[in-house]
């Protein structure tokens, strides 16, 4: 029987020498084709030998949506209907902003997942793909206590308000808390406490206003509120359809409100008491990887896969500015204001961090030093300084 | 997570626009004529104009470019970075981007390393070598298929002209360089573990109006962000120096001034802070509603605290502040006492809720107000501190000792112990020294 040849010979003739843009674009379409035939045993020769004359229908399409865009700029602009950053037109814009990396904290032996900060405001805690959990004082950047999970991936990890324990969880499906003993000879892990049981990995974690509650999200698409003495289930949270990968607590004054968002490109907004979905916000086009809330409360901001940030008015209930830029073709994996609100920080899986002016929407600055993706990033409580964290096994402090 | 590949394709494909893409021009490699090819330097050139930004950023993006594929080096095949001079590189063909053939066949891998073999008589690189010998294992029935193709496609490509054959092996190479990177080298394909994806608005409309609210936050809050406008004596971060962390401790005796303005921005600004918080019940027992203060932080001990707790600490509040003649009775309307009353015999968390609102918003609309007005505020607003700004170091590359601080955990452990043997002041919690 005469040997078929691998059809990579054929195609790589057509499209190599003569890759001019023209066919590129014909190529986008045709690679569709291509998939489709070879599934269905489709002879390539024949293929080829079909008209393809994608680029016709893309230019008309092309064409009709941004008459759809003009007219409905048009129609907004009748009722006045405005964006945050023509609001802000009047406001002074933002100087130069040098900030520079004033502590590395080097021990995690592979990559950082994630970090938080201590009310002390110089404390943090910090996991990573290893199982590893380290409390450190960030300042004198000394390592306070380890403990090794049972598990890899630990992907959340929070520090209680009283500085007194730490929570962490991640591919065990648990989230788990450790008092944080100061005696030595003491095994952290043989205080350890399971507070929450989900039927996928731990994506989030963070406790409310005190050491007695945790909230966690995950990736079996809920997300849960747990008494940690008991380990009792207080409220579960039902409404995202895919993996939930971030929640923050809102900063309001009657305390009762987070917000989740997840895989189906959704951010909720959910009350503690009811278990109620009240808020729901899908402008992104892809995985929403992080959720901060405004230092007031009335808005949140989020970092997504589609390689941008936003920020929702809860009132508005609406979507109110984008921060991306053409050149910034990563997703962002974590956001976090800056005290006053004016400045967001992104970090990027480009290994950079964007810092975004919120009201005007412009990029103030971006920051280099990483040698892998930054997968975590907060403010410190006083807004003195950032810590970021990333696949390159450190962890940056930076003002 | 894999949208990268759709923003990272849209960047190429505008890099290969007719009108404002990339000019490209022939390159000579060796005796051969490659034809579309450009310079690093171009590249990076075009990147600047196009996104505005700056040689440092430009160069960045570019890098990605390569290592995921999308561009490839025409001379130094293995060494996928972007060199910002003479260096020439090429589009890679659709066929072989990661959004279109992704994951790699091991077949296609096992054909492309016979063909390296047979051309190469054996001589494969290291790791190469090894990856052969594993496939020839593992796909051992299939040997013979492998074989045949690899000799046909060498045999086809023979009749290609030489620059044809060129850039097809270039290309291949690149590809599986990406594809199956060599050990030491970062697997840049690496996508952290698997989520779980679905794949779907109403128009709101938003007045100026509404949004002035986030102009008029950033400005009050602008000073009292040390990023934005520093804070004084020093940020601690930048000079070592912690007197901004003591200076502004939950102990102090006299507040700064920042700080005791910050109260006066919102009534949570003044509860959030323990020093504020005790300020205003030193207010209230003046004015003879302290209760409300105390019955307001007992609930928050309710909502928050273990659940174990709740019924005794709801009996509590009742005894305290709720029961006819308690004697810290505090004065809610009578529907609401009367819904609350009636919730206590079933206790549960939220039982206090309404009552504890209905208490905020009296001291927020009435106390507060009326103590940002009196003398106990003014007096202390107008005692406050203003820092100096630290002199700068006579010695400013000697850095200053960075001084530790008693963990959390042992501040509240020694209360806990209180009678037991005290564990020796800070020296107890220090971890491995790492100083830089």
């Amino acid at each position: 029987m005469y040997p078929s040849i691998h059809p990579s010979i054929h195609l790589s003739t057509l499209t190599s020498i003569s890759s001019s843009p023209v066919i590129i674009y014909v190529h986008l379409a045709v690679q569709q084709l291509q998939t489709l035939c070879f599934l269905a045993n489709f002879p390539l020769a024949k293929m080829a030998a079909q008209e393809v004359q994608p680029s016709e229908t893309i230019a008309k399409l092309k064409s009709e949506s941004e008459a759809l865009k003009t007219k409905l700029e048009e129609e907004r602009a009748k009722l006045h209907d405005v964006e945050l950053h023509q609001v802000a037109e009047k406001v002074d814009p933002l100087g130069q902003f040098v900030m520079k990396t004033r502590r590395t904290l080097k021990g995690h032996g592979n990559k950082v997942l994630c970090m938080d900060w201590c009310k002390d405001k110089r404390r943090i805690v910090s996991s990573s793909q290893d199982g590893k959990v380290i409390v450190w004082d960030a300042f004198t950047t000394n390592k306070e206590h380890a403990v090794t999970m049972p598990c890899t991936w630990v992907m959340a990890c929070a520090y209680a308000p009283s500085g007194c324990a730490v929570a962490c969880g991640g591919l065990d499906n648990k989230c788990s808390v450790y008092p944080l003993s100061l005696d030595k000879n003491e095994n952290l892990a043989a205080k350890k406490k399971s507070v929450a049981m989900h039927t996928n990995y731990l994506s989030a974690c963070s406790f409310t206003n005190s050491d007695m509650q945790i909230l966690t999200s995950s990736g079996d698409g809920t997300c849960a509120l747990w008494d940690v003495e008991s380990g009792q289930l207080l409220q579960s949270f039902h409404g995202h359809a895919a993996d939930v990968l971030c929640l923050d607590l809102a900063p309001s004054e009657t305390g009762n409100t987070f917000v989740s968002g997840g895989c189906d490109k959704k951010a909720n907004v959910w009350d503690m008491r009811s278990g109620q979905c009240i808020q729901s916000f899908e402008t992104h086009e892809s995985d929403i990887n992080s959720v901060r809330y405004y230092p007031s409360g009335d808005a949140f901001a989020s970092g997504s896969d589609d390689a941008t940030c936003r920020l929702y008015d809860l009132r508005a209930d609406r979507e109110v500015a984008i921060y991306s830029k053409e050149s910034i073709i990563f997703g962002a994996s974590s956001v976090d204001f800056s005290l006053s609100g004016r400045l967001l920080f992104g970090g990027y899986n480009d290994y950079t961090i964007n810092v975004w002016d919120v009201l005007k929407g412009t990029r103030v600055s971006i920051l280099f030093g990483h040698e892998n993706r930054v997968s975590t990033l907060r403010v410190s409580p006083d807004g003195t300084a950032f810590c970021s964290g990333s696949w390159d096994h450190t962890l940056r402090v930076r003002e | 997570m894999s949208f990268y590949k759709i923003t990272m394709e849209r960047v190429i494909v505008s890099m290969q626009d007719p009108d404002m893409g990339m000019k490209m021009r022939n390159q000579r490699l060796l005796i051969t004529v490659i034809p579309h090819a450009m310079t690093g330097r171009d590249i990076v050139d075009w990147l600047i104009q196009k996104y505005t930004i700056t040689e440092e950023e430009a160069l960045h993006i570019g890098n990605f470019l390569v290592k995921y594929g999308y561009i490839y080096p025409l001379k130094e095949p293995r060494n996928l970075c972007l060199k910002q001079d003479e260096t020439p590189y090429r589009f890679q063909t659709p066929y072989y981007w990661t959004s279109t053939r992704w994951p790699a066949s091991e077949l296609d891998y096992a054909i492309y390393l016979a063909k390296k073999n047979i051309r190469k008589q054996g001589e494969l690189i290291e790791y190469e070598k090894e990856c052969y010998n594993a496939l020839h294992k593992r796909i051992n029935h299939t040997w013979d298929f492998v074989v045949m193709q690899a000799r046909e496609q060498l045999r086809a490509s023979k009749q290609r002209r030489k620059a044809d054959r060129i850039v097809l092996e270039c290309q291949e190479q690149a590809y599986w360089l990406i594809n199956r990177p060599p050990p030491g080298v970062m697997d840049i394909l690496e996508q952290g573990p698997d989520r779980r994806n679905v794949a779907n608005t109403r128009v709101q409309l938003v007045s100026g109006q509404m949004l002035a609210i986030f102009v008029k936050y950033c400005e009050q809050y602008q000073d009292h962000d040390p990023i934005m406008q520093g804070c004084l004596p020093s940020n601690p971060w930048i000079t070592d120096d912690i007197m901004y962390w003591n200076m502004n401790s939950e102990t102090v005796t006299m507040p700064t001034k920042l700080r005791v303005e910050r109260w006066s921005f919102s009534f949570m600004e003044l509860l959030n802070d323990p020093l504020g918080r005790k300020e205003l019940l030193t207010y209230l027992e003046k004015e003879f509603s302290a209760e409300n203060l105390c019955f307001w932080q007992a609930c928050e001990e309710v909502r928050h605290g273990e659940a174990s707790k709740i019924a005794a600490k709801v009996d509590e509040v009742y005894k305290q502040f709720l029961a006819p003649g308690a004697s810290r009775w505090v004065n809610i309307d009578s529907k609401t006492m009367e819904k609350t009353l009636e919730g206590i015999k079933h206790p549960h968390r939220f039982v206090l809720d309404d009552a504890q609102m209905h208490i905020y918003f009296l001291m927020k609309k009435d106390s507060y107000p009326r103590y940002l007005k009196s003398e106990l505020y003014k007096n202390l607003l107008a005692k406050a501190i203003v820092p100096q700004e630290t002199k700068k170091s006579v010695f400013p590359f000697m850095r200053r000792q960075r001084h530790s601080s008693p963990s959390p955990a042992l501040v509240t452990q020694t209360a806990e112990d209180n009678g037991k043997a005290k564990p020796s002041a800070a020296k107890a919690n220090a971890g491995t020294a790492s100083q830089i």
